[in-house]
């Protein structure tokens, strides 16, 4: 399903590599190195509880689940500072979870409550949290990837040491819009972070049928902008390391990375794909037994002494009440109303105060 | 005579012209190994093979710029956008190249596209997936759009759209996908530019086109039985080329009109019909004419809500009352 090409990533990894020995997870404490695994847990059972609310109807429409992918945001996420930004496609619970965002007002968005981040506006694919520097949650793929450039524009811009973690998945890659943005961000020396989050398939496509060449990260090197591969993304460990360093490039260089990393979706593509023409059942298994992340990472920080057993359940436990409970906050919020809809249009209808604009605006009855 | 579905339907028209023309081919995201997003393309793949029927990558600018430019040399493209809501990806290949591209040569070179797919809201799925750019595309001289309401019409438009040798744009609706119809036994073609009159009235003339007009007979079901208001439904079917005789006919017939649409209200096909109207029919008019369009503003994603933005039977039945007042 995946094809890397033979040459070597910019940034080439010694056969030895082992990115626990990275300064980045040399000097993770305990508590620290919970709560990456506290984070995945976290992600997992709000997107279980998630599956079950569409299932019994209270959700509806699309539903992205990122259950097996936890490792690559909350890696991500935990290595970045106060003014790295972050946005990505419609598959964004992840995201918003592991930047901050509270599971009630998302699951509350999915519900389509008023309650919701977005006020039942956005949905699932719409999800935002500028406070967190949260830019999305794009439903339209490739769409977001010249945003992210753009907030590297702006950080730069205004000379902040900053950078902007624009995601995308590896269907994305071959959107116009993902080729315009690479050649304006190596062009103009950006401070972003093309994450590539592949998980072997856009919708029901392989990579390999969807995209040439092999190598998805290498196409950066057509315009001269650093990149490398993550081969084992469900390794939380691996993915800080490496973003790590493409955030250091970005940081104190002002140079663009185009970093792919590797993953897996256990689901289908969303939840209304029987997820039967393309990929063997096996196949998932196979990941799951061997790679799962919340597993492989689980297993190290027994290994390390880290984590017992009663912790792994009281994280769990926990994990699962806050989903049901954000579940619960959800059903009982109110809807908008039908005056809402046309509210959070524009902005001077919203701030009458202080509105120059002269003229209709709005064309109802 | 055989009931299928809409998307039975949509599926019977590729496979016959597909089995009738060699040069005509099906490209979109999924429309082979997966069968089509929503299915449509069910068995094309294994019953014309992979040089007829082709998956792309997601690259809608670069698909639909190579159908429209395989057009230009002859082939029949059928090209599905997942949803018409990704043409703003291809929005510079469909109207600066499709619709253009006859009249810059002169009329030297045809572009016998058809570019098809779902262009509706009411699927809770929220704004960047909900547009319906029927009047936008037929802002466009040298483009036809195309709107069927029905399997059969779904079937005998697709056709003809496929034959047709401009550039089409054919617009349909997952929320009709399983709805079912009678289609004749063997072939039968609906030609563009021809409404068709869903339910025959003399107090109020509703127009529309698409799953709007579902609606419309609810609503002039409840006009009916509630205040026994014969209302007139008139399906458009299609929009550029637009049915201007069938439109004068039932305000002629009526004298009073309301224009049902689940587009945003500026610059609107009801904008544009109400020109007509006023134009043409001036003396015809009993009332100002109408339109129920959705509320101006993007898709709000809540259901219910969403419920009420869209038209529906009660919007339309309040909506006809206000016109009669
Ligand atoms: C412009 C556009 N085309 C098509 C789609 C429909 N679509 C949504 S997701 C998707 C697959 C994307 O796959 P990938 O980029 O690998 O991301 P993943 O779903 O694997 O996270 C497709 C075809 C869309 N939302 N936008
Ligand atoms: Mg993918």
């Amino acid at each position: 399903m995946r094809k890397h090409h033979p040459s070597p990533a910019a940034s080439q990894d010694s056969p030895a590599y082992d990115p626990r020995q990275a300064p980045i997870n040399g000097k993770l404490g305990p508590d620290e190195k919970i709560q990456l695994y506290r984070d995945m847990v976290r992600i997992r059972r709000f997107e279980e509880r998630c599956l079950r609310s569409y299932q019994q109807g209270r959700i509806g429409g699309f539903l992205h689940l990122y259950t097996g992918q936890e490792s690559v945001v909350v890696g991500a996420n935990s290595v970045l500072s106060r003014h790295d930004h972050m946005i990505t496609a419609y598959r964004d619970h992840g995201h918003a979870l592991a930047v901050g965002m509270g599971m009630n007002e998302l699951m509350a968005e999915l519900y389509g409550k008023y309650t919701g981040c977005s006020k039942g506006k956005g949905g699932s694919m719409h999800f935002f949290d500028p406070t967190r520097n949260y830019w999305g949650g794009h439903g339209i793929v490739g769409g977001q990837v010249p945003l992210g450039t753009g907030l590297a524009f702006a950080i730069k811009y205004k000379g902040i040491k900053g950078a902007s973690l624009t995601f995308m998945g590896d269907g994305a890659v071959n959107q116009g819009t993902v080729h315009e943005a690479c050649n304006i961000a190596a062009l103009w020396s950006l401070p972003v972070v093309f994450i590539i989050e592949n998980n072997g398939y856009s919708m029901g496509t392989s990579q390999e049928r969807s995209s040439a060449g092999g190598s998805l990260a290498r196409r950066a090197a057509a315009y001269a902008m650093a990149w490398d591969v993550a081969e084992n993304g469900h390794d939380v460990y691996e993915v800080r390391d490496k973003v790590d360093r493409a955030l250091r490039r970005a940081h104190d260089e002002s140079l663009p990375t185009v970093l792919e990393i590797d993953t897996y979706r256990y689901r289908g593509h969303s939840v209304s794909d029987p997820d039967t023409t393309y990929r063997d059942k096996k196949e998932i298994e196979e990941y799951k037994r061997t790679k799962d992340p919340i597993m492989v990472f689980q297993n190290a920080l027994i290994a390390e002494g880290v984590l017992s057993d009663a912790q792994i359940r009281t994280i769990d436990e926990a994990a699962r009440r806050e989903a049901e409970t954000s579940a619960n906050y959800a059903e009982q919020s109110p809807y908008p109303t039908v005056e809402d809809i046309k509210k959070d249009v524009y902005w001077e209808e919203d701030n009458p105060q202080d509105k120059k604009s002269q003229g209709r605006i709005f064309f109802d009855e | 005579m055989p009931v299928i579905t809409y998307r039975e339907a949509l599926n019977q028209a590729m496979a016959e012209e597909l089995e009738r023309d060699p040069s005509v081919v099906l490209m979109g995201e999924e429309v082979g190994q997966f069968h089509g997003a929503y299915k449509v393309s069910e068995g094309l793949l294994a019953r014309f093979g992979p040089k007829r029927v082709i998956d792309t990558p997601i690259s809608e600018a670069g698909f639909i710029g190579l159908g429209i430019g395989a057009a230009m040399l002859g082939l029949r493209p059928v090209m599905e956008l997942m949803f018409w809501s990704f043409y703003s990806v291809a929005f510079d290949q469909i109207f600066n190249n499709a619709a253009n591209i006859r009249y810059m040569s002169g009329g030297l070179i045809n572009c016998p596209i058809v570019i098809r797919g779902p262009a509706n809201g009411g699927t809770n799925v929220g704004a960047t997936h909900s547009h319906t750019p029927e009047a936008i595309a037929a802002y466009h001289p040298g483009i036809k759009v195309v709107v069927p309401s029905t399997a059969y019409d779904a079937k005998g438009l697709l056709k003809s759209a496929i034959r047709d040798n401009d550039p089409v744009m054919f617009m349909e609706n997952t929320i009709l996908y399983n709805d079912k119809g009678e289609i004749p036994e063997g072939e039968y073609l609906v030609p563009l530019g021809q409404a068709a009159l869903r339910r025959e009235g003399r107090d109020i003339s509703i127009i529309g086109h698409g799953r709007p007009i579902q609606m419309a007979l609810k609503a002039a079901a409840m006009l009916e039985e509630k205040h026994n208001i014969k209302a007139e439904v008139l399906d458009l079917r299609s929009i550029r080329p637009l049915d201007e005789e069938a439109i004068l006919a039932t305000v002629r017939k009526t004298n009073r009109v309301l224009i049902v649409e689940e587009n945003k209200p500026f610059c609107g096909i009801g904008a544009q019909l109400t020109y007509l109207i006023q134009d043409k029919g001036f003396d015809h008019l009993d009332a100002p004419v109408k339109r129920l369009t959705s509320m101006d503003a993007p898709a709000i994603y809540s259901k219910p809500l969403e419920e009420q933005q869209i038209p529906n039977p009660q919007r339309i039945f309040d909506a006809a009352l206000a016109v009669l007042k």
